[in-house]
């Protein structure tokens, strides 16, 4: 039996220290995992909250992140609630195994502590080890900051492990910025906390050896369209089930989260749509630039990265006459996610928003405020031109001369 | 909101240091940040380390800031890194340095103008005379406390041993003493 951890109502906690008391208190049955910069103290922690005697489940510590997550769909598929955590390289080297977590429908928990992908080799945040598991059916959850990582944690079991779902589910955080930032953070009380959670229910469990299963089995195209199918009905049905969790979570917190989060977007001309730290960054510019320049700035942000909330996100731009889309992602020869994806779902609409992108902050490049005024100033500017009035895709913060590609065209 | 920039080597324990002032300041009510630069720094590589404190939550993130306070806890970095980087009219300097404070700012002409400003203790002896180590973090407390008037002394001590209370008595009290001894030489 574990011993008990002692709480204090307000803790300073970084990112990753929110994640391994959430994976505690969860009561993980397995934890596998290679450690790797910036997540390294996700599994140091853990490891030490295991060593200290505060958690029952079994640590696995492994030969590479590919093993980490082929143990954690071993554990996960022979009846066990799992999770790890990974960031960077350590991600890439999983993919191949997070399509197969998904396909067999393995609600692992994966803490992805997002940093820059090698080459150059660099260890600091920016979301390209996000951008490239979007694909994956993993359901995937951002948190702005410590205390959100924690949070999205304990609700990330709730979902991924509801009947109704059966998906992994990625808690991804800023690499350093969040990860490595010590803030205030409320943690529920252990009771509380696994309360929320649940006990985990084990469906289909190899383990139960009165009725054998095959997880991993081979279908050619017979099968293979039908499965994938309902793998993507299922990740688009949770999107009531990821806010009913998020509504029963307010209960025991009285924190609320949204598919989308919108922040003063309600009279806003202009909005910046961006993941991570970055979102809580933009608000402070939106206030600023309200209050200084009259400027009628907002802040809409995917909670949910996937299911992709199209529905949502349009809803929340509806109203806005210029939209910014914000990729901390080298976008290797397009346009950044965020900005087709949002585009995509404005474009359903009639209002038409202008779209415009901006990649900043790779590799940890710092974004300043004054940065974040700019593209608002800049997005007035085409609302008051009623057109794009600079390129569509610019980068900012990058030293030498502006990097701009493509124009709209006007008859 | 205050805005509080160290400059440490790495292993000195300026993050240890800006997370255990963020620990304290939390248990007063208020809102608290703490960072660093690093990364793959090695052991003895210049970094800085910084703390946000308010009165309402956090929620900027950029690296960029304009301190109030400086806290340079290695004697060498007062020469080698660039301290008054995006200060401010009002910014206070606490140096750790061997050399008297006219001695130390008659050697640093970025300091000439800010003299009312800087503040000198020596942190690595302090260290060494009570935890027996050169951690100069411990003292750097002592001495912004003093110099932000921030807290009270006592209650800062107190609050302190809460947060190091998961360690052995005998590094609680040279803790404890680092601090006090900071705070009364720091000038």
């Amino acid at each position: 039996m574990a011993l008990k951890y002692d709480l204090q109502e307000v803790e300073v906690w970084d990112g990753n220290y929110a994640a391994s008391h959430a994976l505690r208190q969860a009561q993980v049955d397995v934890v596998a995992a290679y450690p790797i910069t910036p997540s390294t103290p996700v599994v140091e922690n853990y490891g030490q909250f295991v060593a200290d005697g505060y958690v029952d489940g079994e640590f696995v510590m492994v030969e590479s992140e590919h093993a980490a997550m082929s143990g954690c769909v071993g554990a996960a598929a022979a009846g066990g609630r799992v999770a790890t955590a990974t960031s960077s390289q350590g991600f890439a080297l999983m993919v191949e195994v997070l399509y197969q977590a998904s396909g067999m429908r393995l609600p692992i928990v994966l803490n992805l502590v997002n940093r820059a992908l090698a080459s150059p080799l660099n260890v600091r945040g920016d979301h390209s080890d996000m951008y490239l598991g979007r694909d994956a059916g993993w359901i995937m959850l951002d948190a702005f900051n410590a205390q959100e990582a924690y949070d999205m944690n304990l609700c990330a079991f709730r979902v991924g492990e509801h009947m109704d779902i059966r998906l992994p589910v990625m808690v991804n955080q800023d690499g350093f910025i969040t990860s490595h930032t010590a803030q205030n953070v409320r943690p529920l009380s252990d009771e509380d906390a696994y309360k929320f959670v649940g006990e985990y229910v084990p469906v289909e469990e190899m383990l139960d050896f009165s009725r054998p299963v095959t997880y991993g089995a081979q279908t050619e195209e017979d099968w293979h369209f039908e499965h994938k199918a309902r793998q993507h009905k299922a990740l688009i049905d949770a999107r009531p089930v990821i806010e009913n969790v998020f509504a029963e979570f307010e209960k025991v917190s009285g924190r609320k989260y949204n598919r989308v989060e919108s922040y003063l977007t309600n009279d806003a001309e202009v909005i910046i749509v961006a993941l991570g730290t970055t979102v809580e960054s933009a608000r402070v510019a939106a206030q600023y630039l309200r209050d200084n320049e009259g400027i009628k700035a907002g802040v809409v942000a995917p909670r949910v990265i996937r299911p992709f909330p199209f529905d949502a996100i349009r809803t929340a731009l509806e109203n806005c006459k210029a939209i910014g889309a914000m990729d901390r992602s080298a976008p290797g020869g397009a346009l950044g996610m965020l900005f087709n994806e949002v585009s995509a779902a404005v474009y359903t609409i009639s209002s038409r928003p202008l779209v415009t992108n901006y990649i900043y902050g790779l590799g940890g490049r710092d974004l300043t405020m004054e940065q974040i005024k700019d593209i608002f100033r800049d997005l007035k500017k085409n609302v008051d031109a009623g057109y794009i009035t600079t390129k569509i895709q610019q980068f900012i913060g990058l030293r030498g001369p502006k990097l701009e590609f493509f124009e709209t065209r006007r008859s | 909101m205050v805005e509080i920039r160290w400059h440490s080597r790495a292993g000195q324990g300026a993050v240890t240091g800006a997370k255990g002032l963020g620990d304290v300041v939390s248990t007063t009510g208020k809102q608290v940040q703490a960072f660093a630069l690093y990364g793959s720094a090695k052991r003895g590589a210049a970094m800085q380390a910084y703390n946000r404190i308010d009165d309402e939550q956090i929620i900027t993130h950029e690296k960029f800031m304009l301190p109030d306070f400086v806290l340079v806890i290695d004697p060498a970095l007062a020469f080698t890194d660039n301290i008054t980087m995006n200060d401010k009219a009002s910014t206070k300097y606490i140096i750790t340095t061997h050399l008297g404070k006219d001695e130390l700012v008659s050697q640093l002409p970025e300091l000439q103008d800010k003299k009312d400003r800087v503040f000198v203790l020596d942190c690595m002896q302090i260290s060494l005379d009570t935890i027996g180590r050169a951690i100069p973090n411990t003292p750097m407390l002592g001495a912004f406390i003093k110099i932000s008037a921030m807290f009270e002394l006592d209650y800062f001590l107190d609050r302190m041993k809460k947060v190091l209370s998961k360690f052995p008595q005998k590094i609680i009290d040279s803790n404890m003493q680092a601090i006090i001894r900071a705070y009364n030489e720091v000038k």
